[in-house]
């Protein structure tokens, strides 16, 4: 139930004085308010709980944690164990 | 879809379980708080994939799980009156009370529907005026903003026909519950990363201290969920405990403070009593005195409910990480999803429905023959 899905904003609108949005969960759409972020615009990805947005997923962020994953365990094959090369957290 | 298949690749994840394999040298116990990332972690048998140094204990994060038999059998006293449609996330419905659950009630007459979001029972309010329209506000942090903000709309839209059952709960007296427990075998924490979504990673940082723990945010991907293990365990090996965030695009130090705030303007802090682990101080929130008139156990008489807890159900050991699911004597025998005899059964993010989808024909390792 914590659960938050992460979805693509396709559709702003207000309602009753509210900022709300059709958003994409991977073909399946719904309507989300956006109270919570006032930055998120079409196009922008966001996590989605029980109907309302919570934050902007940011893209930057997560395409450098793949990067951290890709390069994970890289320097020590290389040069075996290396102390204190935890990649920046 | 973007973000969800790249956090699944089998690649990466091989990776970072060859990094954890090099980083362990001797036995550690870390618990996942959160019932999500429990399920995440059996349906892709993570923990199997685990070296055997690494124990992993599934944390009481499971909101309908820990939502206290009393409130479940006071929903079902307002949901059978006539003049009320009673509306509740799904995963609640088939939760069983003291003699029957919500989806009983519903068969012999009473009006309960499953939403999606607490806002479509505002918009039933407003369909049906005649009519009390109540919704069963549970959940932890995550779920607070979107009941708030609820409240807040319906007493802007002066929607008079609308009240909440309040049963949240709160992430980080668990924590300090589970820590200060004579029985903690806990060494390291994932914390729950939606929920800091919304509060941020600042609560953590006294129970870093005052234990002595590394806790690391962590998200729901399977390489979410490896990388938080990969680095709890790597402040272990090294000695060290820190906060820190493995879910960086979905959390922000601070959280979403708009959130914070609207959720303080309508709850207040009070103690809350969790099913199957008992009352935990300042664990939970209530309706604050400025929206008491949105309180369903103010509006309707539901006092002196008896309440009678399954004497076979478990549920309280598996949700303090004392036993494993499958531990449990009714176990897919008489406990099943579609009989079950606890919570834990039910829920989405229950350990026993997650063990008996996905695990159903292992047999405990470890377990005692008895
Ligand atoms: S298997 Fe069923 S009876 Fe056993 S602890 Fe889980 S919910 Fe309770």
């Amino acid at each position: 139930m914590c659960l938050g899905v992460p979805g693509r904003v396709e559709q702003v609108w207000e309602a009753d004085g509210t900022r709300m949005a059709t958003v994409d969960f991977g073909g399946v759409r719904k309507e989300v308010c956006l109270a919570y972020v006032p930055d998120v615009t079409v196009g922008d990805y966001t996590i989605v709980h029980v109907g309302f947005a919570l934050t902007k997923l940011d893209e930057a962020s997560a395409l450098e944690t793949l990067e951290l994953f890709r390069s994970v365990g890289l320097l020590e094959e290389e040069f075996g164990p290396v102390a204190g090369m935890e990649a920046a957290s | 879809m973007k973000y969800l298949d790249e956090f699944g690749d089998p690649d990466l994840a091989e990776r970072l379980l060859d990094e954890i394999r090099r980083t362990v040298t001797q036995p550690w116990a870390l618990m996942e708080v959160c019932g999500g990332q429990t399920h995440t972690i059996i349906r892709n048998g993570i923990d199997q994939l685990l070296p055997d140094e690494v124990t992993l204990i599934h944390g009481p994060g499971c909101p309908v799980c820990v939502t206290p038999l009393e409130t479940i059998d006071r929903a079902m006293a307002i949901a059978a009156r006539d003049d009320v449609i009673f509306c509740s996330f799904g995963d609640m419905v088939r939760v069983p009370g003291s003699s029957k659950d919500l989806f009983r009630v519903k068969s012999e007459g009473g009006d309960v529907r499953i939403v999606y979001s607490p806002l479509d029972a505002v918009r039933i309010a407003q369909d049906n005026p005649d009519k009390q329209v109540v919704f069963f506000g549970i959940g932890f942090e995550t779920t607070a903003p979107a009941n708030a903000m609820t409240v807040q709309m319906a007493d802007r839209l002066g929607i008079k026909n609308f009240s909440l059952l309040v049963s949240h709960v709160l992430v980080p007296p668990a924590m300090t519950a589970i820590m200060e427990s004579p029985t903690r075998r806990v060494q390291g924490f994932l914390a729950a990363g939606h929920v800091c979504t919304v509060m941020g990673m600042s609560q953590y940082e006294p129970l870093v201290q005052r234990y002595n723990v590394p806790i690391v945010v962590t998200g729901f991907e399977p390489l979410d969920v490896l990388e938080g293990i990969r680095r709890t365990l790597l402040q272990l090996e090294q000695g060290r405990a820190e906060l820190e965030n493995a879910y960086p695009r979905a959390v922000a130090p601070e959280g979403n403070p708009t959130a914070q705030s609207v959720v303080a303007d309508v709850f207040d802090v009070c103690d809350r009593p969790w099913r199957g682990i008992g009352l935990i101080p300042q664990s939970g929130w209530r309706l604050s005195d400025k929206y008491a008139q949105f309180d369903a156990e103010q509006r309707f008489d539901v006092t002196g409910i008896q309440t009678e807890e399954s004497g076979e159900c478990r549920s309280g050991e598996v949700l303090q990480g004392l036993i494993k699911p499958n531990e449990c004597e009714a176990f897919g025998t008489t406990c099943t999803p579609r009989s079950p005899l606890g919570a834990p059964m039910v829920s989405s993010e229950g350990a026993c429905a997650a063990y008996y989808q996905f695990r159903r024909l292992q047999t405990p390792a470890g377990a005692s023959a008895s």
